[in-house]
């Protein structure tokens, strides 16, 4: 007796709940590796998972065994040459010996002593992106319409004929279908119970004109039990829906980028990996993030995702245009007390020397006060420019919610990008 | 006499009505030659469900456990690197008997696979005496169904760390979690969840009645003072021998039944652990004989039904090629040599019990004087039904397949300088490489040898086990971790003694640094 099955639309990752008890446990080891692997990968690269390896000896599962030493046996096919009584040197020993023996030709290729697997894209993203958070995240009014979420509540008597909770409704239809028979056939079986005694009586003294009317009775009877209706209108159920406003947070991020020329070309590299980072990372932890590109040189412009990262421009540095712009943008699409605002500035450093006081009171008088976080990178290893010193007094006036870091070269990016968005947590205790 | 070739189905491509005829080809031929089997459940499924499969060690259903995870991570990155092949098919001793197919195989490999596992396989757990008294094909799946749920449970109330590290410690003790000299009794999913809540009220005061400190009731002997006074022991405390009376070799067992501190849900685990080794038992002891039996009968039903026409020459030619490369046997000197393959060695027993029967010669005759001329397909089944790998290949391995695989015995002996060739495949040598073959495949050789000898129940509770060690063998590094994870069963401290004829070689104990102590 033989059975086919077809298992294959069964659900898959059944080993999925493993696979993440394995991650989990070896947390530190892959979160060594993942963090080697984002310094060294190029931008493109941030989709795809990571090769991931640990020390074997670290992830064994230990069982008695036998050591080295002592005598053993063992017996082995394909003799060629030896007689009884050979001596064989040692494989391993001096000069190498001709190989016999146990386990002289075994484990070749990849080594013995690190287990190596691969991180599927979403749980590199995970260790990437582990106890990092926007800072600052805060409740704002609910936004009108689109926070509202249609969620069932129960159910009514009126509504449209798609909503019918069959179910419910069917039940209630047997309940009343009880409740309207019962008490007519509880009089059909008294009537029928009569009857009957009336008939087991002798026949001399049957009473026929009780039977008549008994029969007339139950006949009557029978009647109403049918004409008890199936299904009514007031059975019928429908289930309700309730309007539930979704509390919600909002948000809104700017990346600011500078492509003048004194941007080369691996800063524009830096940058980008930074943005990328920071692209990810809204991605994966905040659904409800829109994100705003804005480049400048001596003129800022919006541009969409795709021409922020790859396109090219090159021109002087004013840094207050992109502030600028960003304020208009503000104000016209993301009014301060709807949205939580985050600017994240990636520059070189380089701006002409009157703007960046415009810059520091741009944000001072109009940008800080509506934004929950700035975060700028400056992507140089010379000395630091005016920009720099006039952000240090915002940072001072601000620094709950102003940060500013120094990146020099790729290997930064990383730990630079974990500090600026580290959990606040421990910074509030 | 040629056959008028009537394929049933030609080229790569297969679909289900396909296999299910093929199904019936082959569930006729091997009526004919009274293959008793489970009723087959085959399951065709994707490389990914298959390497879900492999992970799980071939249960269907498996509990929790990162070393699952890892396991399916290890096998995941070897076949996407194409350093494995994923095996065609999987079979689980279970009734009915459940095959797992590949859904990339060809026509060809689904109906050897079927012939494999279905056939071969499945007569094997269904004959061989060992998984008649270990397993219980009719309940294994609703044990395990009962397993994952009770664990799943014990994660919710306890938390998955607790349950994870008292998993870790049971399994690296699961080969040791067998009586090999009693027969269990069947594990059945309803009577565990019948029993297990009163198995818990009742387990617990047996381990109370052990440890309690409250002298006997006086019905027969008091171990009060009185009788056999001793000067040492002046009020009779450590009388009463010690306990266990007797070596424990199932470390498992003990441990459910007497480990002091366990919680009745942590009993519970070790003892799901317990029964899922037991379960694995017979497999481990039968890898040569089990996988020899399907490889025989798979290569003698495809020739059947080359024979009678029902497939063509292009799958007999693709099927040869997988059969030979499935018994391949590298020389120890290629490259390709990963030790004895199993599959090479089975089948080669098992054709030559055959051509024994069939066609003896006077050496056969010599060696064999009860099989030599024998009905073939009896003396085969008889192999199959009462043997494991130890016994089947002392019985069995004939010169022949000596000389055939060219068997070699080498002592390897670290106080000699060199390695001596102690055997070859000459008439001097065929017993002794027999006998050292089938040495070689002894449970009881393979894993050292570790029994419980002592639970200081009247002292400082510590346990003491004994490893009795063989030709001078020591135990791998991994000891301390294994007795660590003992340790944390058993509560107490924990001693392992190597004895070698009598004499302590070496001792190990955990925690460690009660040795210091002592050195110091």
């Amino acid at each position: 007796m033989t059975y086919f099955i077809d298992r294959r639309p069964n659900a898959k990752h059944k080993s999925a709940v493993n696979r993440q008890r394995f991650l989990e446990r070896y947390r530190k080891h892959i979160k060594r590796s993942v963090e080697e692997a984002v310094n060294r990968r190029s931008i493109t690269d941030m989709e795809r998972g990571e090769k991931v390896s640990i020390p074997t000896k670290d992830i064994s599962e230990p069982v008695f065994q036998h050591g080295p030493g002592g005598a053993r046996n063992i017996v082995s096919p394909g003799n060629k040459e030896f007689l009884e009584g050979d001596k064989i040197r040692r494989p391993g020993g001096q000069g190498g010996g001709d190989g016999a023996g146990e386990g002289g030709a075994s484990n070749q290729g990849e080594g013995d002593d690190e287990f190596a697997f691969t991180l599927s894209r979403e749980e590199f993203l995970e260790f990437v992106f582990d106890g990092l958070e926007l800072p600052n995240l805060q409740r704002k009014p609910l936004k009108s319409l689109e926070e509202i979420k249609m969620v069932r509540a129960g159910l009514a008597r009126d509504g449209v004929p798609s909503r019918i909770s069959i179910t419910r409704s069917m039940r209630e239809a047997y309940a009343r279908r009880i409740a309207m028979r019962a008490p007519i056939k509880r009089a059909l079986k008294e009537a029928q119970e009569a009857l009957a005694a009336e008939e087991r009586k002798d026949p001399v003294l049957r009473n026929p004109a009780r039977i008549v009317e008994l029969k007339a009775e139950i006949e009557r009877l029978e009647k109403r039990i049918e004409a008890v209706p199936f299904i009514d209108t007031y059975d019928l159920r429908y289930h309700q829906l309730a309007a539930q406003p979704q509390p919600s947070s909002q948000a809104v991020m700017f990346c600011v980028m500078d492509v003048s020329g004194s941007m080369t070309q691996n800063h524009k590299d830096i940058a980008k990996r930074f943005f990328l980072l920071l692209y990810l990372f809204l991605e994966k932890h905040y659904e409800k993030v829109e994100l705003v590109f804005v480049r400048h040189h001596t003129a800022a412009r919006e541009v969409n995702e795709e021409e922020f990262f790859y396109s090219r421009e090159t021109g002087g540095t004013i840094v207050s245009s992109a502030l600028t712009l960003v304020n208009k943008i503000i104000e016209k699409r993301y009014p301060a007390g709807q949205w939580n605002l985050y600017i994240a500035q990636a520059s070189d450093g380089d701006n002409w020397d009157d703007d960046s006081n415009i810059c520091r009171d741009l944000l001072v008088k109009q940008l800080m006060p509506q934004l929950q976080y700035y975060a700028y990178v400056e992507i140089t290893p010379h000395e630091h420019q005016s920009l720099w010193h006039e952000y240090e007094t915002v940072a001072a006036q601000f620094p709950e919610r102003f940060a500013m870091r120094q990146i020099v070269d790729a290997g930064d990016i990383y730990p630079v990008f974990r500090e600026l968005f580290k959990r606040r947590l421990s910074q509030e205790q | 006499m040629s056959v008028a070739r009537k394929p049933i189905a030609t080229g790569s491509d297969w679909n289900f009505s396909v296999l299910e005829r093929f199904d019936e080809e082959l569930a006729r031929l091997a009526d004919e030659y009274r293959l008793d089997t489970y009723p087959n459940q085959i399951e065709v499924i994707t490389t990914e469900q298959m390497m879900d499969a492999y992970a799980s060690v071939g249960m269907p259903v498996g509990y929790h456990h990162w070393s699952f995870g890892k396991q399916f991570l290890a096998v995941e990155q070897a076949y996407k690197r194409g350093q494995m092949g994923l095996a065609y098919e999987l079979v689980i001793n279970s009734n009915p008997c459940i095959a797992y197919l590949m859904e990339e195989n060809t026509l060809m490999m689904q109906v050897l696979v079927i012939a494999h596992a279905c056939y071969g396989h499945n007569s094997f757990f269904k004959g061989n005496y060992l998984f008649r008294a270990w397993t219980d094909a009719d309940s294994i799946v609703d044990y395990l169904v009962f397993a994952r749920k009770y664990i799943a449970q014990c994660e919710e109330r306890h938390g998955v760390h607790a349950v994870e590290q008292l998993l870790d410690a049971c399994h690296a003790l699961q080969n040791y979690g067998v009586d090999r000299y009693k027969r269990p009794s069947p594990i059945s999913a309803e009577e565990e969840v019948r029993r297990q809540e009163e198995r818990e009220a009742y387990l617990q005061t047996q381990v109370n009645m052990l440890w309690r400190t409250i002298p006997d009731a006086p019905n027969g002997v008091s171990p009060l003072p009185g009788s056999l006074h001793s000067e040492a022991d002046p009020l009779g405390l450590h009388r009463g021998g010690i306990y266990p009376s007797e070596p424990q070799e199932n470390l498992l067992y003990f441990i459910e039944k007497n480990a002091p501190l366990l919680a009745p849900w942590q009993r519970e685990i070790v003892r799901i652990v317990r029964k899922l080794a037991q379960y694995f038992y017979p497999q481990r002891q039968t890898q040569v004989m089990n996988e020899g039996w399907a490889c025989f009968w798979h290569y003698t039903l495809m020739n059947r039904l080359y024979d009678e026409g029902k497939v063509d020459e292009g799958l007999m030619l693709e099927f040869l090629q997988s059969h030979a490369a499935v018994i391949n046997q590298p020389g120890f000197d290629s490259p390709h040599y990963s030790g004895l393959n199993p599959y090479a060695l089975g089948f080669a027993i098992f054709m030559d019990i055959k051509r024994i029967c069939d066609a003896p010669t006077d050496e056969d005759r010599e060696w064999f004087p009860d099989i030599a001329g024998s009905p073939w397909r009896d003396t085969v089944e008889f192999a199959m039904r009462n043997f494991k790998d130890e016994s089947f290949i002392q019985q069995f391995l004939s010169p022949k397949v000596i000389r055939d695989l060219k068997l070699f015995l080498i002592v390897d002996d670290d106080q000699m300088e060199t390695l001596e060739v102690a055997a070859i495949h000459n008439e001097r040598g065929y017993r002794r490489v027999r006998e050292a073959l089938s040495t070689q495949y002894a449970l009881s050789v393979r894993e050292p040898n570790i029994q419980v000898v002592e639970a200081a129940i009247r002292g400082d509770r510590s346990l003491t086990l004994h490893h009795v060690q063989d030709s001078r063998r020591p135990l791998g590094r991994s000891v301390y971790p294994v007795i660590r994870h003992l340790q944390q069963l058993w509560g107490f401290p924990v001693h392992l003694v190597s004895m070698e004829e009598g004499r302590v070689t070496r001792r190990y104990q955990w925690p460690i640094e009660e040795e210091n102590k002592e050195v110091s």
